[in-house]
């Protein structure tokens, strides 16, 4: 019944979307301030119908309601309690629905946080909201409905994939989507300003801050996702260009060229068409990577042959948002006249260079995402394009993006001079000293590893002179006080600054400098790589709530003192017939000893193999502190005394 | 025969490490030289896995056949040559820059230099609203000022 009422609740929610979308839209274009008003209590509607589906769908899952067909073939009943609730939206039409959800969400919080919107902003911004919200009730409702009962329930379900099965990747859809969906705000409010043709620096003060939390959001998803890949998949790599990867990292880095040139519409009025195109642009990843992701287009053209009714509407969705909202931009945008000017030398100048960095290398994820696709319907060539190819495109623009990063942070806006770079120059030293450095340290004469390190400094650095500088002039003293107090926004600059340095490090160092050693060993065997040595104690057989695991039991030492025992597992979950393997990871500042355990040889003994992974845990972990930044700018009280200071105006005018 | 068998049954049923220890070539040089190869090398039956990561059979087939080669006396080119005429282009992670592959290569390159220089233009280029007078505004303006020299 509640199953019934879940579903009853969505096709509910798709009318309202559909009256959310006309009903404001006419009364914008008409003035008519009544039929405009619709568009909040309809936004709060649609969240509350959306969440009241999705509970339901989670309570058949937490229950085990077999006659689902989607929580049979995504679920069973030994199955632990987070798997339960994580395999909602483990499976195609569940994520969907997390996908509305968060959708709505997105539009009542503007419906509810948007009282300072003028009455006809808010009115189109909510309504192309509900229309996106309107294609994707009808995806879900006409080709994908969670919701399908069956006549005979069988006795118990399918299991989720066990891969699935991990608290990283139980929360990583739903950062995801927070971040995918979250951009469908930037997109929003840019149609809508195409339609009121009308951008001006308070548009620019909203966006910004939903682009920025779609952005954090994204890049903790991200983050999460490759943590899992590092330790679930068996041999440590924590990226792999597979185009599924390749879908979140698109967006991500469009948002993040959004997000620098929203600053710029913000505090100077320039630069306003390019930043409505990037809104565009950024949720236009995001359909594309929805499509990928959902329609396996890339993983096989015949997947997609054999059921293309899904990957068709997803494909229709994509081209009327992306192309109606670029046909309406080429028809409005000349309409969005700059007011700010600058020089050449100028902050202003250096965020375009980030932006066509940030642009040309999301091109070169997208040409190389899609090339196989293209050559084969073109050109009839079937080949791969993989790890060597973006590796090769990719690094030149990450390091270019990174060296002008620093100076463009601390240039003065309009016209700067390059004196005011002089600050920089002890950092530029000590990133120099520090690659020789390391060059003439490192065993093997990669080049990564050193540059790595060279621009991680430079960028950490960078930013700490950058919040220095901030600080103005006078007694050190003083300027540590005044540091404290500096505003949200560049804390949170610095720190993301700051973050993307690390992880930078991280990537480098961990491509440069791992080891490897791969040995069959006996009980009471050791293993030796450099100054590590590894033991194995015992194996065992274990068995877990859903799953079969042979269990090692490994002592790893390092110059001879012991740093604790290591327990990789290979696991085969029976209902779903897979094997996982479960890596034994001894995590550490400067390194990671990472175990993995594999086959009985037929000769006696275990095949072992170790790595030695170093600075691993600095590309999370930069990736963290990226996101931090993004939640401390967020918190910055400009936003809110904008607020404030209009309310302020509004009550204060004096009778007379 | 019956040992291969099993050994290949014992694969199948639990696929494990990537590359296994009996895989491993006793000249260092020549193992290093079958793991850079083999990195760009795709997992035929995988997705998106080089055969270096894949602990599928096909990939250990693949893995050996690399290491015979080299061990025959192959370069790296010669190798790469050989299965590519074996599994066609598909076997290659790094795609040629050879024919339409141009596009893939040279695109970026392409873009980043046509905005770098859309953005030099609009930049040097740029005008504030204000700084000059349209037409409209230059005719108020000299009706003002034949107002002035009239008055």
């Amino acid at each position: 019944m509640i199953v019934e009422l879940g579903h009853f609740a969505l096709i509910v929610a798709f009318a309202v979307a559909i009256v959310q979308t006309l009903v404001p839209l006419i009364g914008a274009w008409k003035g008519w301030s009544g039929w405009m008003a619709v568009a909040s209590p309809a936004a709060t509607a649609q969240v509350a119908l959306v969440a009241f589906s999705f509970a339901a769908l989670t309570y058949a899952f937490v229950t085990s309601d077999f006659s689902l067909q989607l929580v049979v073939l995504n679920s069973h009943t030994d199955k632990p309690m987070l798997y339960k609730v994580s395999g909602v939206w483990g499976n195609h039409e569940g994520s969907l629905l997390l996908w509305v959800l968060i959708l709505a969400l997105f539009g009542a919080a503007a419906a509810w946080f948007g009282g300072q919107l003028p009455a006809t902003l808010k009115a189109r911004v909510l309504a192309v909201q509900a229309s996106v919200g309107v294609a994707f009730y009808a995806f879900i409702l006409f080709t994908s409905n969670p919701f399908t009962r069956l006549e005979v329930p069988p006795f118990n379900g399918e299991d989720l994939n066990p891969l699935l099965q991990d608290p990283g990747l139980a929360f990583h859809p739903p950062f995801l989507y927070l971040g995918y969906v979250g951009l469908s705000m930037a997109f929003s409010f840019a149609v809508a300003a195409l339609l009121e043709g009308k951008v001006d620096a308070a548009w620019g003060r909203w966006v910004r801050p939903w682009t920025l939390a779609a952005w954090l959001f994204l890049t903790v998803g991200i983050a999460l996702g490759s943590w899992w890949a590092y330790y679930e998949l068996g041999w440590g790599g924590f990226w792999f260009w597979d185009p599924v990867e390749n879908a979140s990292f698109m967006p991500w880095l469009i948002a993040a060229a959004l997000l620098h040139s929203a600053i710029v519409v913000e505090k100077r009025e320039a630069l306003k068409a390019w930043t409505i195109l990037l809104a565009i642009l950024a949720f236009g990843f995001s359909l594309i990577g929805t499509f990928i992701v959902r329609s396996g287009v890339l993983t096989s053209v015949h997947a997609f042959a054999n059921d293309p009714e899904r990957g068709v509407f997803i494909l229709m969705i994509l081209g009327f948002f992306t192309g109606g909202a670029l046909l309406l931009y080429a028809v409005r945008a000349p309409v969005m006249q700059a007011k700010g000017v600058f020089g050449v030398v100028s902050r202003e100048s250096a965020l375009v260079a980030n932006n066509l960095l940030l642009a040309v290398s999301c091109f070169v994820v997208f040409i190389g995402t899609i090339w196989p696709l293209v050559a084969e319907l073109a050109f009839d060539r079937t080949l791969s394009v993989g790890p060597p190819f973006f590796d090769a495109a990719f690094t030149p623009f990450v390091i270019a993006l990174a060296a002008i990063l620093p100076l463009g942070s601390i240039l003065p806006w309009k016209r700067g001079r390059a004196a005011a770079l002089r600050n920089l120059i002890p950092v530029a030293i000590l990133a120099l000293a520090v690659t020789g450095l390391v060059w003439a340290m490192q065993t093997g004469n990669s080049l990564g590893g050193p540059l790595g390190a060279g621009l991680g400094v430079w960028l950490v650095a960078g930013a700490l002179v950058d919040l220095a500088t901030r600080t103005g002039r006078g007694r050190w003293s003083e300027r540590l006080g005044r540091v404290t107090r500096l505003p949200g926004a560049d804390w949170g600059k610095a720190l993301a600054h700051g973050g993307l340095g690390i992880t930078i490090f991280g990537v480098a160092a961990l491509t440069a400098w791992q080891q490897e050693e791969i040995a069959v060993l006996d009980i009471g065997d050791t293993l030796t790589l450099g100054r590590y040595e590894v033991v194995l104690n015992d194996v065992t057989r274990v068995q877990g709530p859903n799953y079969f695991a042979t269990r090692a039991d490994l002592t790893a030492y390092e110059d001879g003192s012991e740093l604790g025992h290591l327990f990789p597992e290979k696991r085969i979950y029976p209902v779903a017939q897979m094997p996982t393997t479960e890596a034994g990871i001894d995590s550490g500042i400067t390194r990671d000893v990472y175990a993995v355990i594999g086959d009985a040889q037929t000769g006696g003994g275990w095949a072992v193999r170790v790595y030695i992974k170093p600075f691993a845990n600095w590309i999370w972990g930069g990736a963290i502190i990226m996101a931090l930044g993004g939640v401390v700018s967020l918190t910055d009280r400009r936003y809110r005394v904008a607020a404030g200071a209009r309310r302020q105006r509004l009550d204060g005018v004096p009778a007379e | 025969m019956r040992a291969a068998l099993f050994a290949a049954f014992v694969m199948l049923a639990s696929p494990a490490l990537a590359v296994e220890p009996g895989e491993i070539l006793a000249d260092p040089v020549l193992e290093e030289r079958a793991r850079d190869l083999s990195k760009g090398l795709r997992c035929l039956v995988c997705r998106n896995e080089s055969i270096d990561e894949s602990s599928a059979e096909l990939a250990r087939e693949l893995r050996v056949l690399v290491r015979e080669r080299l061990v025959a006396g192959d370069t790296d080119a010669q190798v790469i040559d050989f299965l590519v005429a074996r599994y066609g282009e598909y076997v290659l992670l790094n795609p040629t820059t050879g024919g339409s592959n141009m596009i893939l290569w040279i695109a970026p390159l392409v873009l980043l230099l046509l905005g770098g220089t859309v953005a030099v233009v609009a930049i040097t280029r740029q005008r504030a609203p204000g700084e000059t007078l349209n037409a409209a505004e230059e005719a108020q303006l000299k009706a003002l000022m034949d107002d002035e020299s009239k008055g």
